[in-house]
């Protein structure tokens, strides 16, 4: 954490960037920190509470942080692949900002947890982590903690929808998106969600309900997740900012699954492996096409 | 909203008329089809065409959107690979529907009501067999349940 606090200060002091985007402690948890001043690095924090992806602050729509100046962002390996796929989108120029990564033994399913690792307090991300060791950074800190308890929550209930007909898989969704009260926060989380305008925003022709009906929540959760193929860093911030509490996680890790299953892609924290669905190889699988 | 889709008494499954909206490319698919009717084949009227410049032109939103307004069944249909008007549309096609109909079968539409196909405008017996076969599968499936209630419909 000193190493952190450190190496926040040198940045800041001289003018390498004028902010740096990390973690603080708050009244609820760690929350996100902007600290703009060398002094102000004594807030810093890291430990497994954690839980936020600050790539999202780089995300181009967040205009008033980009008025900040250059930025330093303090990533975990999952969220370095936000980080990578904002590059890989024209999103963000690896040469206008500073990834201070960190070494990352998981964390925590909500920052208002203590931050103490079992299979019930771990989040669904972190099992199986390949990214513990990250990769795309300008500063590695800290020293490799020892693996996430392993948790299969999330492999469970894909298998159990999986193994339901279309029908009782309709009806588990409809349960579910009946609760969403279309407030957005899944989007507004997103690191990946970048459009200038947003199709669920669009009035001529508007192509999905505003209000929050089931047909709307429907076709915006489908929509939404559809545009995060290959995308989706499942960093599970959507799922987390849920006030619902849908569980917007399966969608997105289908949807991957689906990606690796036809593509042999993987989410990457290399910025110049091409996006899955801006690419094609002429023997991609047509099964489905008469 | 969580009752299975009703299945309706026997006669009313032999009278059910599926409403199918096909969305086709102008180059293959629509000349294709084209070739059907000025050949005189016959083939089953449900389906209304909408044509469009590429297969890729075909956002999933618009088969959201067809299911949402009363779609029983949707097709989507283009220039065979390699034959694409503007080269390459119908490979970002490719894999965008492989994906939406992964995701649609992950939230519990059911497939069948869906059909892709490369059909190329030589092909009316091919635009033929696709839309017969497409009607009967949606007819033995029946209606699609609204998401809505009628009540909730907004205006036309």
């Amino acid at each position: 954490m000193n190493t952190l606090r450190e190496l926040a200060r040198k940045l800041l002091h001289d003018g390498t960037v004028q902010v740096v985007i990390g973690y603080e402690e708050g009244s609820r948890g760690p929350r996100p920190a902007f600290v703009t001043d060398p002094a102000g690095a004594e807030r810093l924090i890291f430990d497994a509470r954690c839980v936020q992806n600050l790539a999202a602050y780089l995300n181009p729509r967040r205009e008033h942080l980009r008025r900040l100046g250059k930025p330093a962002v303090v990533v975990k390996g999952c969220d370095a692949r936000a980080v990578a796929g904002l590059i890989r989108e024209s999103q963000l120029r690896r040469e206008d900002l500073v990834v201070i990564a960190v070494r990352c033994g998981g964390v925590v399913r909500d920052p208002r947890l203590a931050g103490e690792l079992t299979a019930e307090t771990v989040s669904d991300r972190c099992s199986g982590c390949e990214v513990r060791e990250p990769r795309l950074y300008d500063h590695l800190l800290g020293e490799l903690p020892p693996a996430p308890p392993a948790t299969h929550r999330r492999e469970e209930k894909l298998a159990q929808l999986d193994r339901m007909s279309a029908d009782e898989r309709r009806a588990f969704w409809d349960g579910e998106l009946a609760r969403c009260i279309r407030c957005h926060a899944c989007r507004a989380v997103c690191p990946m969600c970048f459009c200038v305008e947003c199709m669920a925003d669009k009035s001529q022709p508007q192509w999905i309900d505003s209000s929050p009906t089931l047909r709307g929540n429907r076709a915006w959760q489908t929509m939404r997740v559809l545009h995060q193929a290959g995308r989706c860093v499942d960093c599970l911030e959507c799922e987390r900012a849920c006030p619902a509490g849908i569980p917007l996680g399966l969608l997105g890790r289908h949807v991957a699954r689906s990606v690796e299953r036809r593509f042999a892609y993987r989410v990457s924290d290399d910025p110049a492996v091409p996006a899955p669905m801006g690419s094609y190889r002429t023997e991609d699988g047509e099964e489905f096409i008469q | 909203m969580s009752q299975p889709s009703p299945q309706g008494t026997p006669q009313e499954k032999a009278d059910f008329e599926p409403t199918i909206v096909s969305f086709v490319c102008n180059w293959c698919t629509y000349t294709g089809a084209d070739l059907a009717g000025t050949s005189r084949l016959q083939m089953a009227p449900n389906v209304r065409v909408i044509r469009l410049n590429c297969s890729s032109r075909v956002n999933p939103l618009f088969i959201m959107k067809a299911f949402e307004r009363g779609a029983d069944g949707v097709m989507v249909s283009g220039c065979h690979t390699g034959d694409c008007h503007y080269s390459t549309g119908n490979y970002y096609a490719r894999r965008r529907f492989a994906i939406f109909r992964d995701l649609a079968d992950f939230m519990g539409l059911d497939t069948n009501r869906m059909t892709f196909s490369w059909v190329s405008a030589s092909e009316g017996h091919k635009w033929q067999q696709v839309v017969n076969e497409t009607s009967a599968r949606v007819k033995a499936l029946g209606p699609l349940r609204p998401t809505v209630e009628p009540s909730q419909e907004d205006g036309p």
